[in-house]
């Protein structure tokens, strides 16, 4: 009897020891891939730090882009992102957040719900060119919507628009099937639940995947160009607030623009080192912004989680 | 309440006539319940007393969560599932697993409470005004007025009056139980499903829910599925037992778990069962 129980006591000490031994290479596996991938990284940003950081200046920020490249700004290629930003959020946000609710709790399971699902994932990873040889072909001519700022955020949202998609249906998905069921229980009809109990709770989620979107976005350049997006703009769109009523004014859609990413490529394709400078910082600055926009989504979604919790 | 049940009733048959103390709330009758390819209940027949406490007891696996959920038609919410037989709400005879009326309807009708505490994550008061807010109800004093009556049936006012703004996630695992309760109160439910309440909660949490469900049968005609012997034995007043998808006994509790008249029933509730 005490015999078979050491034995066993000897078994399980062992099992113990191969566990142990097991999760220290998995660790020590783990921190060198850790490394190696935080070094690369680091070294890229340092690489862009050292060469850009002593370049930024308030002037940097408020001039035009110029021949000379000590006197060159990137003025109009900030202001042109942000306000495609704006654009690509305020498209693809709605759209993509209504397309995966309806996916998720509207549409009936069906071989066509199947073959939208598959095209939906699908859609994230077609490159980005062809989206913007598709914006080329439909706005840019068909439509003779011109290189605008309209175009510039449309032909991004459909580009991060499966991307948003695809996360709100996951995030839909993470939901405890007793939550749904306990608000259907109560006697709400498919509106107000997903109204008031499912967006609220799969907000997190929806917002993480619009972030990962956006900031997907806002590096994109090859799309851009492809619609003909101008890389010398020396002038700003006018602006969306007026002194005069109605006060607010939609111009700005249908001005010509340029965005940081392009202002970037421009430079570093000039043979002057100076500009090669300008290109550094103007990616520093851009690294800035999407730094901007993942503390603003976390401060969100923070703020979400003290109120909304599962 | 009422109106809506009589607009929305296709067929009204005649009610049994029965003396009010032994009035039928429902009739299930040749009740068929398949989860797509799968039948999981086989021709169930039973009433549903009024204001009485109705167990349902049997092994697991045995279609008793299947059942009380047909009642309040949360199948719907999953593809494939299809209903055959009827379950009569007394006294039109609205046949609540019917296609032709709107699950919606029938979840106005019936309050259900599951078996894990699920509230909502909002504050204690709007867990409980949430099934009034869905009937349209918004006049302030009155969706106060509710909540607290609701809180006081589900006996849990003393411990969260004071706290009502604060969220339902807060409380203990047995008063968020007592909470999802409250919730299926509010709207003054013609039944009330619970399926097994207690089996999350510890044994003074479980005490407390047994001794408010004896009280509640008062007001509201209680469905329940438990697990525990001892719990259908000391709250309930019928009692059915299942077993594989068919219901084997139906009848009063007392006579039931003293008397059964199927070899199956006394197997199960002496635990000498398979
Ligand atoms: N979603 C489903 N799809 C297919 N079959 C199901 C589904 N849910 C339950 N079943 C089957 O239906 C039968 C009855 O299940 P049910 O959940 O009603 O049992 P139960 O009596 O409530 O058991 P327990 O006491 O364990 O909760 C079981 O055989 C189960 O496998
Ligand atoms: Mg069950």
């Amino acid at each position: 009897m005490s015999d078979i129980a050491i034995r066993a006591g000897d078994d399980t000490r062992r099992l113990v020891q191969v566990k142990r031994r097991q999760d220290l290479i998995f660790g020590v596996v783990g921190i060198l891939v850790l490394f190696v991938v935080m070094g690369l990284l680091m070294t890229l940003v340092a690489d862009l730090l050292i060469d850009g950081l002593g370049r930024i200046s308030p002037e940097f920020l408020t001039s035009f882009p110029s021949r000379r490249a000590a006197a060159a700004g990137v003025l109009s290629a900030w202001v042109g992102t942000t306000l495609v930003m704006l654009v690509t959020a305020a498209i693809a946000i709605p759209l993509g957040v209504g397309a995966g609710l309806y996916l998720e709790e509207y549409a009936s399971k069906n071989l066509l719900s199947d073959i939208i699902e598959v095209n939906v994932s699908n859609l994230a990873g077609v490159p980005s060119i062809i989206y913007g040889l598709l914006a080329l072909g439909f706005f840019v001519y068909a439509l003779d919507m011109g290189q605008t700022i309209l175009v510039g955020g449309l032909v991004l949202s459909l580009l991060i628009l499966p991307i948003v998609i695809v996360a709100t249906r996951e995030a839909v998905r993470a939901i405890p099937s007793g939550l749904r069921e306990s608000a259907y229980g109560i006697g709400a009809n498919r509106w107000q639940v997903m109204w008031s109990y499912i967006l609220p709770s799969a907000r997190p989620g929806i917002l993480t995947g619009a972030i990962v979107g956006l900031s997907r976005a806002i590096g994109e350049t090859a799309p851009i160009i492809t619609i003909g997006a101008l890389t010398y703009i020396a002038f700003l769109p006018p602006a969306p607030v007026t002194s005069t009523p109605p006060w607010i004014n939609f111009e700005w859609l249908n001005s010509p623009f340029t965005v940081m990413p392009i202002q970037m490529f421009n430079w570093t394709s000039r043979p002057q080192a100076e500009f090669h400078v300008n290109a550094a910082a103007t990616g520093v600055l851009l690294l800035c912004m999407t730094l901007m926009m993942n503390g603003f989504a976390i401060y969100l979604r923070y703020r979400l989680r003290r109120t909304v919790r599962t | 309440m009422n109106e809506a049940l009589h607009i929305a009733s296709p067929a009204v048959t005649t009610p049994t006539p029965l003396s009010p103390e032994a009035t039928i709330r429902a009739r299930v009758s040749n009740l068929d319940f398949w989860y797509s390819k799968f039948q999981a209940l086989h021709s169930v027949s039973m009433p549903i007393h009024n204001n009485k406490v109705t167990a349902i007891i049997g092994p697991s696996g045995c279609g008793k969560s299947t059942l009380l959920r047909c009642f309040n038609r949360i199948h719907d919410l999953y593809p494939g599932a299809r209903y055959e037989g009827a379950i009569e709400l007394m006294p039109d005879g609205l046949n609540l697993v019917s296609r032709s009326v709107d699950p919606i309807l029938v979840r106005l009708m019936v309050g259900m409470v599951f078996q894990k505490p699920n509230p909502f994550p909002k504050s204690i008061f709007e867990n409980v005004a949430s099934g009034l807010y869905v009937r349209g109800l918004r006049n302030r004093s009155e969706v106060e007025g509710r909540v607290e009556k609701a809180l006081k049936q589900a006996a849990i006012w003393d411990e969260v009056q004071d706290r009502l703004k604060k969220p339902a996630y807060e409380l203990s695992g047995g008063q968020q139980q007592r909470l999802c309760i409250a919730r299926a109160l509010a709207p003054e439910p013609k039944l009330l499903l619970l399926d097994e309440p207690t089996s999350a909660l510890d044994p003074i949490a479980t005490a407390k829910i047994e001794s408010l469900i004896a009280d509640l049968a008062h007001d509201v005609t209680v469905v329940i599925v438990t697990h525990n012997m001892g719990q259908a034995a000391r709250i309930s007043d019928q009692t059915a037992f299942m077993h594989m998808g068919k219901l084997i006994e139906f009848g009063e509790t007392e006579q039931i778990f003293t008397n059964p008249t199927v070899d199956q029933t006394r197997d199960y509730i002496t635990g000498r069962f398979g």
